[in-house]
């Protein structure tokens, strides 16, 4: 229900992002999914993995500021007007977003990475109104085509 | 513990006969054995028999460092080379190195004021003491070494350059105590909290300084070790490090005026300031024999007391220093300390020790950026966090120095250690 997302701050200069990318690359942990927010001096890189803990982990020891973050991640069948729908029962209940990203589009649902002011409440209105949300496992192994 | 309680715990009048009678022999010795101060006393057509006590100081000339520099090297020495047992050199960033010497009398002085100093921070012959300030011909690594040993303390010699090898030795050898810079000591601490060992250490006490620190470092330190810091201080010029000292209650450092006469005088005018006033902080040496000095005007600011301490000295006490008025930046027409500066930064939880200032001047108008280090415990997932946290580290810097400040948020571990004087300044003007 709860899913650890890895955030990563990034200084804006040259060879820090790709850097980042280098250390899950070498302790082979997939990027499910990512959102980069960015500012004039530095970037904050929100991403599902396969294996958060491990992540962080690597990226600490790397010298980088790495957090693991509670968030959830909703899934809503892909036509017009579903996403609109989530947001506006959040709304009614005073749950405000931080902010969202995709976690998975393929196939007729999609599912959605929230972070919401109040990850308690919000997953309960979400089961009181029939939506499903992923489990920590489907998200950390969704988008992972990796052969084993 | 009070290692001398009769030099420590004298009465005022006491301290002031001893001074007068002190001072007296040595401007004689000075008069007939040190050119320079021979030449200016007859310049300023003074005599020794005009100097009856320490109410005549102030008919004495004042020393600067540039009189060290002019009579380099050997030129203030008031004893031949062979009574020379010891030659010491400042850092001096700048110039010609500042060379002090002493007699085998003034090392025994030395170790015990260093002694005293070991004494009221409350180590003894059951400590081991790792000195990791530089050996050298810097004053702090022997300093602090003859000191300890002169105590009676295991005295061991780690100099600074291997921290990994100092870690490895406080652990196994059981440290309990450490001599070194406060920003080397947060160094340390940063390394053996990595290694997952801060609670395996001995350590009790650390003896600070070579470099000015602030209230909130001591307790951030104390808190990160688990130990109490005292600061030391002291200048080469007039010893080395144990001119003055913390006691256990940390509320200004004790100077050892038995041996060198505190005055703290206005340094535009030259007048003295009065009892809690900041100046600049002068010293005359009472019993030094190579390099004896008349009001050595040392650049640091501060302010005496003169008040009984509750931890029973008598001696006068020396303010937490304002800044060096050498360490001093002038931004945008305002006077800036670092340690202004670090001590806003210090209340703040979420921004780790580790800072710089960049000075600049950009069209003409000087800038002022300070990057501080996102501690990993605080850094947020949110940009609203972020923005808000350089916002408020932006708003307690202006509210500290007045100046509008850009502040740069950078990861951790970019800001430079340092294992001797912490570099918190990079001014890029071509100010000269």
């Amino acid at each position: 229900m709860v899913i650890k997302q890895l955030s990563v701050f990034i200084e804006n200069r040259k060879g820090r992002l790709e850097e980042v990318t280098e250390v899950l690359r070498n302790k082979n942990i997939n990027i499910a999914s990512f959102s980069l927010a960015d500012t004039a001096e530095y970037g904050l890189l929100r991403m599902v993995v396969s294996d958060p803990e491990e992540a962080k982990k690597a990226l600490t020891e790397d010298g980088f500021s790495a957090k693991l973050t509670e968030v959830l991640a909703v899934k809503i069948a892909q036509r017009p007007g579903t996403l609109h729908a989530v947001l506006k029962k959040f709304a009614d209940e005073d749950i405000s977003v931080e902010y969202m990203y995709t976690l998975a589009t393929a196939g007729k649902d999609t599912s959605i990475i929230m972070k919401t002011s109040n990850l308690e409440a919000a997953l309960k209105l979400l089961e009181t109104n029939g939506y499903e949300v992923c489990t920590a496992k489907e998200a950390y192994e969704i988008n992972n085509f990796d052969d084993k | 513990m009070i290692w001398n309680e009769t030099k420590e715990c004298m009465s005022r009048d006491e301290i002031r006969n001893l001074q007068s009678a002190r001072l007296v022999k040595m401007v004689n010795r000075v008069y007939h054995n040190v050119e320079f101060y021979r030449k200016k006393m007859q310049e300023m057509g003074i005599e020794p028999g005009d100097i009856n006590g320490i109410e005549d100081l102030s008919k004495l000339p004042f020393t600067t460092k540039e009189d060290l520099r002019n009579n380099y090297p050997f030129g203030l020495f008031a004893v031949p080379q062979s009574e020379i047992v010891r030659i010491h050199a400042s850092s001096g960033t700048t110039g010609k190195a500042t060379v002090v010497g002493y007699t085998r009398k003034d090392i025994a002085l030395w170790q015990e004021c260093v002694a005293r100093v070991l004494a009221m921070a409350g180590i003894g012959p059951q400590d081991k003491i790792q000195v990791a300030y530089g050996y050298g011909l810097f004053t702090g690594g022997l300093g602090l070494h003859y000191g300890a040993e002169n105590l009676g303390a295991t005295v061991i010699p780690m100099s600074t350059g291997n921290t990994q090898k100092l870690i490895t030795m406080m652990l196994d050898f059981g440290a309990t105590a450490i001599a070194c810079t406060p920003s080397y000591l947060l160094h340390i601490a940063e390394t053996l909290e990595e290694a997952g060992q801060i609670d395996n250490i001995k350590l009790k006490v650390a003896i600070c300084g070579a470099e000015p620190w602030t209230d909130n470092m001591r307790r951030e330190i104390e808190q990160k070790l688990h130990i109490k810091a005292f600061d030391i201080y002291g200048l080469s010029e007039i010893l080395g490090p144990g001119v003055a000292a913390d006691c256990e209650y940390h509320k200004g450092l004790h100077v050892y005026e038995d041996h060198f006469i505190p005055e703290i005088i206005n340094p535009e005018t030259l007048e003295p300031c009065r009892e809690g006033e900041v100046g600049e902080l002068v010293f005359t040496t009472l019993t030094k024999e190579a390099l004896p000095l008349f009001r050595y005007r040392t650049k640091d600011l501060t302010s005496i007391s003169y008040d009984k301490c509750e931890c029973g000295r008598t001696l006068a006490r020396i303010s937490r220093f304002k800044g060096r008025s050498d360490d001093m930046l002038i931004i945008r027409g305002v006077n800036v300390f670092p340690s202004q500066i670090e001590t806003a930064l210090l209340e703040i939880a979420e921004v780790s020790p580790h800072y710089m200032m960049i000075v600049d001047r950009i069209n003409n108008l000087d800038t002022l950026e300070v990057q501080v280090e996102v501690e990993e415990r605080f850094f947020s997932d949110e940009i609203k966090e972020l923005e808000g946290l350089t916002k408020k580290i932006a708003h307690a810097l202006q509210n500290a120095i007045g100046l509008a400040v850009k502040v740069k948020l950078v990861e951790p571990k970019t800001i430079e250690r340092s294992e001797g004087k912490a570099k918190r300044v990079i001014d890029k003007r071509k100010l000269i």
